[in-house]
């Protein structure tokens, strides 16, 4: 950050370029929106249309079949999904960094009785106007930010918790849309002005128009959190240190609400309420695995949520009765799961591989340690040489570490292909190699002993137990420290406690 | 317009309110409400799941028509506690396992449950009669035609399962009350105690579960948060203690079902036609009950004894009123020391000279002649007798907090007098005693005014 001293007073010549290039890019995303258009709005529009009628008059909402072949509206279809797909990826990556990841659920609950007052009030005006979806969708917007507005004042001017306050405005705000809505439905025309659509989405049934002003909404909102990167990424990770700094944190919070507000509104029509939250979180949850930076976890998340958008639209017109917001929601779900398990940088198998590598080294080590100490007890400053000399016996180690025949047999052939040990007649015996490993080991488990009994006051009998678990991950320097501070001189101490050698095992 | 069944509808409303309302107290308090919110969510695909399940054991001849019908409340039941209980555990796990933020790991879990639920819902459409609208919404008004003779009455088997439900979770509750109690409050002493602090966790969420599935027919599996936690938000804001919060819980949330119903009745009635639609005659029952859930909450925030926002307003502006009025005593009793005992009597001159705002000069003003402290007399205000002794005490104890600061903490003399200023409201006599003896009856303060000695009330 070249910058970080003083808040931002113009924008630097290439974060305008790069953000007006990835801007090109998402607009590039809703391609299938624009050429469409240029091309003339074909007959196929009128089918769209209908559909979309047809689906809003029946009985309830996703009931309806809309079998979607490939054709003009499934790409109108397309466009809508990636781009709300990928807006609601990027916006969400800040929600959810700024731990506020059900907010979106709040506004989009919210929203719903703004579009059943938008939907009376247009319809008092002029009677017949209450389809008019801008209307609506301002509507939906209002709502949504007084819903931000109540729960901030109820967080800050009440006891309840932050989870109370959510759950408690969300309901609230959707039982007063259910009521408005049944009262729409009773009014003449209601019933055809598809307000359902806004709960459960009508994404299979999206017009022109309708991606037209999502994929307006999505690029704005992109703009403008690429143009505040820098400082919506401080916001996110530490908003005091941004107060302190002087960066005016309640307007950069205002901004992302808005944008929250916008996505969560296009999203009404792409989804449908009950669903915007897994636009805005599951794909920046599912990023997160995949990386420790927050520009590239902005391009996955929104990558994720394209690419959900484009899976879930093709599946759902691929079979019959598949509902689309519902699907592009799983498809978000699957990628999360996939993220989990095999995210590269906090991903389930990463970690698991992690630890099993770890225990694997601390096995080797543990079978050297045995060796050394069969061979030579608790003595220290033992040669190499007279190591190589002795043979160790199977049932030896065996009893001193309590390994399954099988496990040792394992390890033991590892330790072989290492060239640390070598088979004899009698039993085991440590190579040059393996017997200066087995002393460096040795000579970590008896320094970090030393130490603990020494300074930490901890009992002999104990002492064996926690250095068994640090002797693995002590470093050359961190035991040149311990060595000067315990003055040993270097060499491999004795252990500070009886070590039981087997009589019979070294054979010199 | 309000017929016996509409008495029915609200009391079985009511009854399924206050069965959530109880689990809800203990969410809230343990800062799990949007968990209540996952699980009422997450029970959709098992309610879907499970409706298939008896369904396809019907059509495999395995259950009989009627058997089918007596069980099939029993397999709605277990699907949805299943996966409502596997939601909490889930997103546990997602978290933990994950390092995922709890929040999002909550909603990552039920979003995706909530979204197979959708769409099986619509692939098994031609299957079952599952109204998805009954499933949301639920339909308080239908569910009130199912009805069993009971002695003379005739009553709702809703109401009743839902009054088994209410008294089940009592009872639970009454089980474990004080293990719960300590679990949600401080759940490391709970384990340091011996109770087993994630049974009683386990246990809430299954009654959780338990509780919003068997409620969604009634008020619908979305309303089912709003009864879960908008009651007990509302107590927790009236009371400090769990028992009264699980007693008011309960009875805010009958009380919002009931007007509730009455709303969705009435309001519309009065509010459209003078709009200009007649048409318009009632609306959603649920809906309601949640609305008015929301306006006893706002209620009780506005009006509550303790934490409402009257009260609190009405307890800093005393608090300032008798700052104000000590702060108008003192002065005048310094100024008496000057030889002028007299104040001003118009407001607007006190405020000039004291350089307290007007609205607050007045304000002390009338207190203290009300309380006989000062009296007006033609030249202007002056000091009683009772007034001269209040003031006593207020100046003594603003000296010798100077003389303490000064003497034994070593504050510099220029900062003295702001601490002292805001201290002297808070001294009692003791504490002045003591402070008294602590420096050794001192005759004058660091600025070298007179120290006056204890005035006793006559």
């Amino acid at each position: 950050m070249s910058r970080s001293g003083s808040p931002a007073t113009g924008f630097e010549r290439n974060r305008l370029l790069g953000s007006a290039a990835i801007c090109a890019v998402v607009g590039v995303l809703s391609w299938a929106a624009w050429i469409p258009l240029a091309e003339g709005a074909g007959p196929l529009q009128e089918t769209g249309n209908s559909q979309s009628s047809g689906v809003g008059g029946s009985t309830s909402p996703f009931w309806g079949s809309h079998g979607l072949a490939f054709d003009y509206n499934t790409l109108v279809v397309w466009s809508g999904a990636v781009a709300l797909g990928a807006g609601g990826g990027v916006v969400g990556v800040f929600l959810l960094l700024r731990k506020q990841a059900l907010l979106g659920d709040v506004v989009s609950h919210a929203a719903l009785p703004g579009v059943g007052l938008a939907f009376l009030v247009l319809e008092l005006v002029r009677a017949g106007s209450g389809k008019w979806v801008p209307g609506l969708l301002l509507g939906a917007a209002l709502a949504g930010f007084t819903g931000i507005a109540a729960s901030t004042l109820l967080r800050r001017g009440t006891r309840l918790k932050d989870d109370a306050v959510l759950a408690v405005v969300l309901s609230v705000y959707f039982g007063l849309g259910i009521v408005l809505l049944t009262i729409v439905q009773r009014l003449p025309g209601g019933n055809q002005a598809g307000l359902p659509h806004f709960i459960y989405g009508k994404a299979a049934a999206l017009r022109m128009s309708d991606v037209q002003v999502i994929s307006a909404v999505v690029t704005l909102a992109v703009l403008v959190c690429l143009l505040l990167f820098k400082e919506l990424r401080l916001l996110a990770f530490d908003e005091r240190f941004a107060a302190a700094q002087g960066w005016p944190v309640v307007a950069l919070d205002l901004v992302l609400k808005v944008l929250v507000v916008a996505i969560a509104v296009v999203g009404l029509q792409g989804v449908g309420l009950l669903l915007v939250v897994a636009v805005l979180i599951v794909p920046p949850a599912a990023a997160r695995f995949w990386t420790e930076r927050l520009d590239r976890m902005v391009a996955i998340s929104a990558a994720f949520g394209a690419l959900a958008g484009l899976a879930g639209v093709a599946i759902s017109a691929s079979w019959p009765r598949v509902a689309t917001g519902a699907t592009i929601a799983l498809c978000d779900s699957v990628l999360f799961a996939l993220s989990m398990a095999l995210g590269v940088e906090r991903g389930l198998l990463r970690r698991w591989w992690h630890l099993y590598a770890a225990r694997r080294r601390q096995d080797e080590h543990h079978l050297l340690r045995a060796c050394y100490e069969l061979l030579a007890g608790e003595r220290g400053g033992v040669a190499p040489q007279e190591l190589c000399d002795g043979v160790v016996r199977v049932d030896g180690l065996v009893r001193w570490r309590g390994w399954s025949p099988q496990k040792l047999r394992r390890l033991l052939e590892r330790g072989q292909r290492r060239g640390w040990i070598r088979p004899d007649p009698q039993g085991w015996r440590l190579t040059p190699a393996g017997a200066a490993e087995a002393c460096r080991h040795v000579r970590n488990h008896r320094l970090w002993e030393l130490y603990l009994v020494k300074h930490a006051d901890v009992a002999i009998d104990l002492a064996d137990r926690r250095a068994d678990d640090i002797e693995h991950v002590l470093d050359p320097e961190l035991v040149a420290m311990l060595e000067e501070e315990l003055e040993t001189g270097g060499g491999l101490p004795s252990s500070p406690h009886r070590v039981a050698t087997e009589p019979t095992s070294a054979t010199g | 317009m309000w017929e016996s069944l509409d008495s029915w509808i609200a009391a079985t409303g009511a009854v399924a309110a206050s069965a959530c309302a109880l689990p809800g107290c203990f969410l809230l308090l343990r800062r799990q409400s949007l968990t209540g919110d996952a699980i009422s969510h997450a029970a959709l695909p098992g309610i879907v799941l499970a409706f298939l399940a008896a369904q396809m054991a019907r059509q495999a001849g395995w259950l009989s028509d009627a058997g089918y019908e007596a069980s099939r409340q029993l397999f709605l039941l277990a699907g949805a506690v299943v996966l409502g209980v596997g939601c909490a555990v889930g997103s546990e796990w997602v978290q933990r396992r994950g390092g995922v933020e709890p929040s999002a790991a909550l909603g990552v879990v039920f979003i995706t449950l909530f979204a197979v639920g959708l769409v099986l819902l619509r692939l098994i459409a031609d299957q079952v009669d599952l109204d998805p609208d009954c499933v949301l919404y639920g339909t308080l008004e239908n569910s009130v035609l199912d009805t069993v003779p009971l002695g003379s009455l005739v009553v709702p088997r809703a109401l009743l399962r839902h009054l088994a439900l209410f008294l089940l979770n009592l009872v639970l509750i009454g089980l474990f009350f004080k293990e719960l109690r300590i679990a949600s409050f401080d759940p490391g002493l709970a384990n340091a105690m011996g109770i087993p602090a994630w049974l009683m966790h386990y246990l809430l969420m299954t009654m959780t579960a338990f509780t919003a599935v068997s409620v969604f027919e009634s008020v619908g599996s979305i309303l089912v948060i709003a009864m879960l936690i908008v009651p007990a938000a509302t107590a927790y804001l009236l009371t400090d203690r769990l028992v009264v919060m699980l007693v008011l819980a309960a009875l805010l949330a009958a009380a919002s079902a009931w007007l509730g119903h009455a709303a969705a009745l009435f309001v519309p009635r009065l509010v459209f036609p003078w709009l200009g639609y007649p048409q318009v005659t009632d609306a959603s029952t649920s809906g309601m009950m949640a609305v008015v859930a929301g306006a006893l909450l706002v209620a009780a925030l506005l009006a509550g004894p303790r934490y409402g926002w009257v009260a609190q307003f009405l307890r800093r502006r005393r608090l300032a009123t008798r700052i104000a009025t000590e702060d108008l005593l003192a002065w005048l009793y310094r100024n008496a020391e000057r030889g002028q005992a007299l104040l001003p009597l118009e407001s607007g001159r006190i405020s000039q000279v004291t350089g307290m705002s007007r609205t607050r000069v007045r304000r002390a003003v009338g207190q203290l002649v009300r309380r006989r402290w000062i009296e007006r007399t033609p030249d202007g205000l002056r000091l009683t007798a009772a007034g001269h002794t209040a003031a006593v005490n207020l100046v003594r104890a603003h000296r010798l907090w100077e003389s303490f600061l000064a003497e034994r903490l070593d504050v510099p003399a220029a900062r003295l007098h702001e601490s002292a200023e805001r201290i002297e409201h808070y001294l009692d006599s003791q504490m002045l005693d003591e402070l008294e003896a602590e420096l050794q009856l001192p005759e004058r303060d660091p600025h070298g005014s007179l120290i006056p000695r204890q005035a006793r009330d006559e």
